[in-house]
C-alpha cells in the first residue's frame, strides 16, 4: 500500500506543479520580464508613469528573419515600446509562414520583403493598408573568395546566376518560398534557367542563418540579404561578397496592415489589434524611426545595413 | 569544450534574466504536457492492457503507430485546428503555452497509453488469477495491479516528460518561438544555432541536460524504491 500511495504523490506533486504554472499563465504580467535586459527602455524608465497604457497593448508582428536575425527589430522596437506602452510580439520566419501566420489571422501586421506574395496578399483581400515600402537594402551574391564561376565583374545578378549554373562549385537555395527565395527564383527566370533538378543547386528549406552556414560548409554560393550577412561574418570564413548592388537586386521591405473584414478570411470570426498595429506603421514611418533606421549598423560594420527609401 | 561549459555557467549565473524565462516557460510547458498525458494516458492504458475486448488489438496498434507520429506533424494538426480562422480559434491559444501543450499531449499520449497498456498486459493474468482465488473485489485487484506496475508507470511519465521537453517540431510551429513567451530551451537552441552561434546554441543545451537530470534523478530514485 506504501508504494501506492507514494505513486499517488508523485501524480499529485507533478499535478500540483502543473496547476501552478498553470496560474501564472498572464501573459499581461510578462513584458515585466523583458524590462531589464532592453536597455532603451530602462532608459525611459525615468517618464515611466507618462507613457500611455493602451487599451489591447499587444501587438502581433510576423516578419521575416532578416530584419529580426539582423537585430533591427531587437534595436527598434524597445524604443517604440518605450514611448506607447504597447508590446510587440514577433513571430519571425521567412516571409512565405509569415504571411500564412498573417492568412490565419494570427498578425496584426507584416513586415516582409516579397513584392508578388505582398500584391497576393493585398489582392486575395487580407490587406488594411497597401504596401507601405518605406526602407531598402541589397541582396548580395556570396561565395568562396576563389570565385570559381567568375562572377566578380558582371553587370547583373541574372548574369551571375548563368555563370554559377556552368560551374559546379554549387548553389544553395533557401527553398523556403521567403522573400528572398522568391527573389532568387525570379532571378532564374530572368536567365532562363531551371535549376531545380541540377546536381549543383542544393535546396535547403530553411531559414537565411542556417542557409548561410550550409553555404559555408559547401564553400557554395548562394543569394543573401546584406544585414544578415554581415551580421554573421565572423561565422562564415569561407564567404565573402562577390556581387552587390546590382539594380535587379535590390531588397524592399513594406509594412501592411491586416484586415480582420478582408475577403479573404471569408467571415470568419478574427480579431485584429488595428489600433496597435496602426500605431506601429506610423511610429515605423517617423522621422524617429528612421533616424535610428539609418544609424544602424555604421558602429558594427562600417556602413548602415537599411536605407530608407525616398518619401 | 570548456569554453562551452563556461558559457553555459555565465547562462545560467552571469544575470541573464531570459534564460531563466526560458527555463520557467519550458519547464512550466514540459510539467503540464507529462501531466495531462499521463492523466489521459495511463488509465486508458492500464483498461486496455488488462480487458479483453472485440477490436483490443487494432487500437493497440493504433496507439503503437501514433506513437510514431513526427512532432511537426502534430504541430501541423494543432496549428490548424486551433489558428484564428481555425475551427477552435475562437479559444485565442495560438502562440501560447496552452497551445504548445496541446500540441504534445496529442503526441505523448499515444506513449503514455501504449507504454502503460504494456505493463498492465504482462502482470495483469496471474494478478486476475490470485486475485480470484483470494475472492478480492475487482477495485482491491486493479489497486494491486497499479502496486504491481507503480515502477513501470514512473518510468511511463519520466518517458512522457523527456519526450516533452526535447521536443522542438511542434512547439516552435504553435509556439511560434517568441520572446519572452513562447520560447522554450529546444526552439531557443535551433534559434542560435541558425544565427550560427555554436557555442551559445551547445551552451543552452547543457542547461537542458542539466534540467532533464535534476527531474530525472529523484524519479529514478523513487522508481528504484517502488520496484
Amino acid at each position: 500500500m506504501k508504494k501506492f500511495i507514494s505513486l499517488l504523490l508523485v501524480f499529485a506533486l507533478v499535478f500540483a506543479f502543473a496547476a501552478c504554472a498553470g496560474k501564472t499563465e498572464d501573459p499581461s504580467t510578462e513584458p515585466a520580464a523583458s524590462d531589464g535586459t532592453s536597455e532603451p527602455v530602462s532608459e525611459a524608465e525615468p517618464s515611466a508613469s507618462e507613457v500611455p497604457s493602451p487599451e489591447n497593448p499587444v501587438i502581433r508582428l510576423a516578419t521575416t528573419t532578416s530584419v529580426n536575425d539582423s537585430g533591427l527589430l531587437p534595436y527598434l522596437l524597445p524604443a517604440f515600446e518605450a514611448k506607447t506602452g504597447y508590446k510587440v510580439e514577433v513571430a519571425s520566419a521567412g516571409t512565405g509562414i509569415a504571411i500564412g501566420y498573417a492568412k490565419s489571422g494570427d498578425a496584426d501586421l507584416l513586415l516582409v520583403h516579397s513584392k508578388k506574395q505582398e500584391e497576393a496578399f493585398i489582392e486575395e483581400g487580407y490587406a488594411s493598408t497597401e504596401r507601405l515600402s518605406f526602407m531598402y537594402n541589397y541582396f548580395v551574391i556570396v561565395g568562396p573568395e576563389a570565385d570559381p564561376a567568375g562572377i566578380k565583374d558582371l553587370a547583373s545578378a541574372a548574369d551571375c546566376f548563368t555563370a554559377i549554373s556552368k560551374v559546379d562549385t554549387g548553389f544553395v537555395s533557401r527553398g523556403d518560398n521567403s522573400g528572398t527565395h522568391n527573389k532568387e527564383t525570379g532571378i532564374w527566370e530572368t536567365a532562363g534557367i531551371d535549376p531545380t533538378a541540377e546536381s549543383w543547386y542544393q535546396s535547403v528549406g530553411s531559414g537565411m542563418g542556417d542557409t548561410l552556414i550550409k553555404t559555408n560548409e559547401m564553400s557554395a554560393y548562394t543569394l543573401t540579404d546584406k544585414a544578415t550577412f554581415l551580421s554573421m561574418k565572423d561565422k562564415l570564413p569561407n564567404l565573402v561578397i562577390l556581387k552587390e548592388e546590382a539594380d535587379d537586386m535590390k531588397n524592399t521591405y513594406s509594412l501592411l496592415g491586416v484586415d480582420p473584414k478582408g475577403a479573404g478570411f471569408k467571415g470568419a470570426e478574427i480579431t485584429v489589434n488595428t489600433e496597435g498595429a496602426n500605431a506601429l506603421i506610423e511610429w515605423m514611418l517617423s522621422d524617429e524611426a528612421a533616424d535610428l533606421i539609418a544609424k544602424y549598423g555604421v558602429e558594427q560594420y562600417g556602413e548602415p545595413l537599411f536605407f530608407l527609401l525616398e518619401k | 569544450m570548456n569554453e562551452t561549459i563556461r558559457e553555459a555557467a555565465g547562462l545560467l549565473f552571469g544575470g541573464d534574466n531570459e534564460l531563466w524565462q526560458i527555463i520557467f516557460t519550458t519547464l512550466r510547458m514540459s510539467l503540464m504536457s507529462t501531466a495531462v498525458s499521463s492523466i489521459l494516458g495511463i488509465p486508458l492504458g492500464i483498461l486496455i492492457g488488462r480487458r479483453q475486448f472485440p477490436g483490443r488489438g487494432l487500437l493497440l496498434r493504433v496507439f503503437h503507430t501514433l506513437m510514431g507520429l513526427p512532432p511537426v506533424l502534430a504541430g501541423l494538426i494543432v496549428f490548424i485546428l486551433f489558428r484564428s480562422i481555425g475551427p477552435f480559434g475562437r479559444l485565442k491559444l495560438m502562440f501560447s503555452v496552452a497551445v504548445m501543450v496541446i500540441a504534445q499531449v496529442l503526441l505523448i499520449t499515444p506513449v503514455t497509453v501504449s507504454l502503460s497498456a504494456s505493463a498492465a498486459e504482462a502482470k495483469s493474468p496471474l494478478l486476475h488469477e490470485t486475485a480470484r482465488g483470494l475472492g478480492l473485489s475487482r477495485a482491491k485487484e486493479v489497486r494491486l495491479l497499479l502496486r504491481e506496475c507503480a515502477g513501470q508507470l514512473v518510468s511511463v511519465v519520466l518517458m512522457a516528460f523527456g519526450r516533452s521537453i526535447a521536443e522542438v517540431g511542434a512547439v516552435s510551429l504553435v509556439g511560434g518561438n517568441i520572446q519572452y513567451k513562447t520560447r522554450v530551451m529546444t526552439t531557443a537552441i535551433l534559434l542560435e544555432a541558425n544565427r550560427g552561434d555554436f557555442t551559445r546554441a551547445l551552451a543552452v543545451g547543457v542547461v537542458l541536460m542539466l534540467l532533464a537530470l535534476l527531474v530525472n534523478v529523484p524519479a529514478y530514485t523513487l522508481q528504484e524504491k517502488l520496484r
